[in-house]
């Protein structure tokens, strides 16, 4: 029982992980009808800013708080991802308003190609790390009811906090403001969001920077946790079967999702996998998407477009 | 004008409170698509607080015009008067900062979203709080859209879907949808209000339901009026002048009774035999 649980939170919380990369997918997707394939790109770039920064501006500035350091380069890495955002729109959608969402998923294919070299240009293309002091050894909890208890990461603990901090925030965020009401509006019909005055130039770059800040969080928490290095940028592949499974435009739906591909990860590799000869956690979130998309295309919680015709 | 010889429509809107200013002026305006003449040389006026319909068969260019209007398209010829002054080129979304609003002839709303939403998303420009104050101010924000949210209130109450406020409008049958889409319209609290059929695919009773709420936003808040529409019956009831075009080109302009007894815009419509 205590394996069970140890099992089962360990999966929650790497499942959280996923949903901080998902969160970025939905925003973008929601808030422009657009699939991002430039997500994980986006992170490696955010990630590779803040361990850099975190680097060079005590050097620049000669002092040596680790905490300011971080602070300011937290600081220095959102303004990065502000200007991307806006050199997105400005160079690229601004072209393809109204096209095909093809075109546009397209675009933004280019656009991951061009984040992961130009990001090791900048940056430097060496394995970099982030420390923001996350704590790394093992908590053990409910000592009393099993022998030993059930050891679980503070790590991923505090960025299972963190990434439903965010969720809660970007929720309110889109249900509740005026700016939220415009993005959904724009996602839903360009030209109907003009005709009430909604400027799509300057959501799009509220949309990207939006979703630049949520690949700078999950940059930044697994960046610290894997290393800075090219690799993070395919993370972003493990959120694909999130947001099948959550719905592509459900903010809850991407942690309910993450949740569940986590959770489903772990106890299908150690319950199922000594049957099946091992090597599921790889697959197995994919498997689980495909047979969601047979059942229910949408998502969990994805809006169902009902068409009347 | 002679009430003798009025019908009960158009008695219930009173003569003389429709002689305002011109409020928008359009002087030989030509649009182009490539080859295609979809407007050659068209010149008409709107005046304030009247309801002016844009008439004319499938294809005569009345939603190139409403388009020009709204700022969708751009024409390459003629000047447009907006209240006095000469309007530059500019985006859709500026001019529903100027104060004009429109629906659409397919119906153009946020499917996802419920009734009150879409309705909401017309109060947008009258929102003044920006993402920041947003963020950090979350207070003074919320009590921002509590306000606009009893405006919303005012106008759904008007329109009468009460009822299916919290409906996602993706639902909804199409004759509620496109009361919907004339509430997001009139959130916005328009000064030149631009309605492309708004009555398309009404059965009777949706349509005379429309035509009560036209009127009633016409002689309640004074709201100037541009219509597209197909159903005669409804365009000479409600209109206080009507603009005929047929092939980009304009046949006919004045009163109901001048356009339905003109020459031109009978052979339009009925074809000529030569």
């Amino acid at each position: 029982m205590g394996f069970f649980l140890e099992t089962l939170f360990g999966g929650l919380m790497a499942g959280m992980l996923y949903s901080l990369i998902a969160l970025g997918f939905v925003l973008i997707y929601k808030a422009s009808g657009v699939f991002n394939f430039a997500q994980g790109a986006m992170v490696l770039f955010a990630a590779l800013a803040m361990s850099r920064f975190a680097e060079w501006i005590p050097q620049w500035l000669g002092f040596e708080s680790l905490l300011l350091a971080n602070l300011l380069a937290f600081v220095a890495a959102m303004a990065v991802m502000i200007m991307l955002a806006w050199a997105i729109e400005r160079l690229c959608l601004s072209k393809l308003v109204n096209q095909e969402g093809i075109t546009l998923l397209m675009a933004t294919l280019g656009i991951a190609y061009f984040l992961d070299g130009f990001g090791q240009t900048l940056f430097g293309s060496d394995i970099y790390n982030i420390n923001v002091g996350m704590p790394k050894d093992p908590a053990f909890i409910l000592e009393g009811m099993f022998e030993g208890g059930v050891m679980i990461s503070k790590e991923d603990l505090v960025a299972a906090v963190i990434a439903a901090l965010l969720v809660v925030v970007l929720a309110l965020f889109f249900q509740k403001t005026k700016t939220g009401r415009a993005l959904r509006a724009v996602a839903d019909d360009h030209q109907a969001a003009q005709s009430i005055g909604i400027p799509l130039n300057k959501i799009w770059v509220i949309v990207w920077s939006v979703a630049g800040f949520a690949a700078l969080v999950a940059g930044i928490i697994w960046g610290s946790k894997l290393g800075v290095q090219f690799t993070l940028s395919l993370v972003a592949l493990k959120a694909l079967p999130v947001v099948i499974l959550g719905g592509l435009t459900s903010v809850p739906g991407a942690i309910i999702g993450g949740l569940i591909i986590g959770v489903g990860e772990k106890l299908s590799e150690i319950y199922l996998g000594p049957m099946l000869g091992g090597g599921i956690e790889i697959w197995f979130a994919y498997v689980l998407a495909l047979g969601f998309l047979l059942v229910r295309p949408q998502g969990l919680f994805g809006e169902k477009i009902i068409d009347r015709v | 004008m002679d009430m003798t010889d009025m019908n009960a429509a158009s008695a219930t809107t009173p003569p003389g409170r429709r002689q305002g200013e011109v409020i928008l002026d359009l002087q030989n305006i030509s649009l182009r698509f490539g080859g295609v003449k979809a407007l050659t040389d068209i010149s008409f006026n709107v005046r304030e607080h009247e309801i002016r319909s844009i008439i004319g068969p499938n294809g005569a260019g009345k939603s190139s015009m409403l388009n020009v209007i709204n700022g969708v398209y751009h024409p390459q010829e003629g000047k447009i008067m907006y209240r006095g002054q000469e309007r530059q080129r500019l985006e859709p979304y500026m001019a529903a900062r100027q104060g004009i609003a429109r629906t659409f002839q397919n119906i153009a709303l946020f499917k996802g979203m419920s009734v009150l939403d879409n309705i909401m998303t017309g109060r947008n420009l009258k929102m003044k709080s920006n993402l920041f104050q947003q963020a950090l101010f979350w207070g003074a924000a919320q009590k921002e859209e509590i306000a606009h949210r009893e405006k919303v209130e005012e106008v759904i109450d008007f329109l009468e879907i009460q009822n299916v406020r919290k409906t996602p409008v993706g639902q909804l049958p199409y004759g509620l949808q496109k009361r919907v889409e004339l509430g997001r319209a009139l959130a916005a609290e328009p000064s030149l209000l631009l309605l492309d059929e708004p009555m398309a695919g009404m059965n009777v009773e949706e349509k005379q339901d429309m035509c009560r709420f036209i009127l009633d936003v016409n002689d309640q808040f004074g709201t100037t009026i541009v219509l597209i529409e197909h159903d005669m019956g409804v365009v000479m009831d409600i209109s206080d002048r009507v603009v005929v075009l047929d092939y980009g080109k304009k046949i006919g302009d004045g009163a109901p009774d001048e356009v339905r007894n003109n020459e031109d815009v009978i052979s339009a419509y009925l074809g000529t035999s030569h």
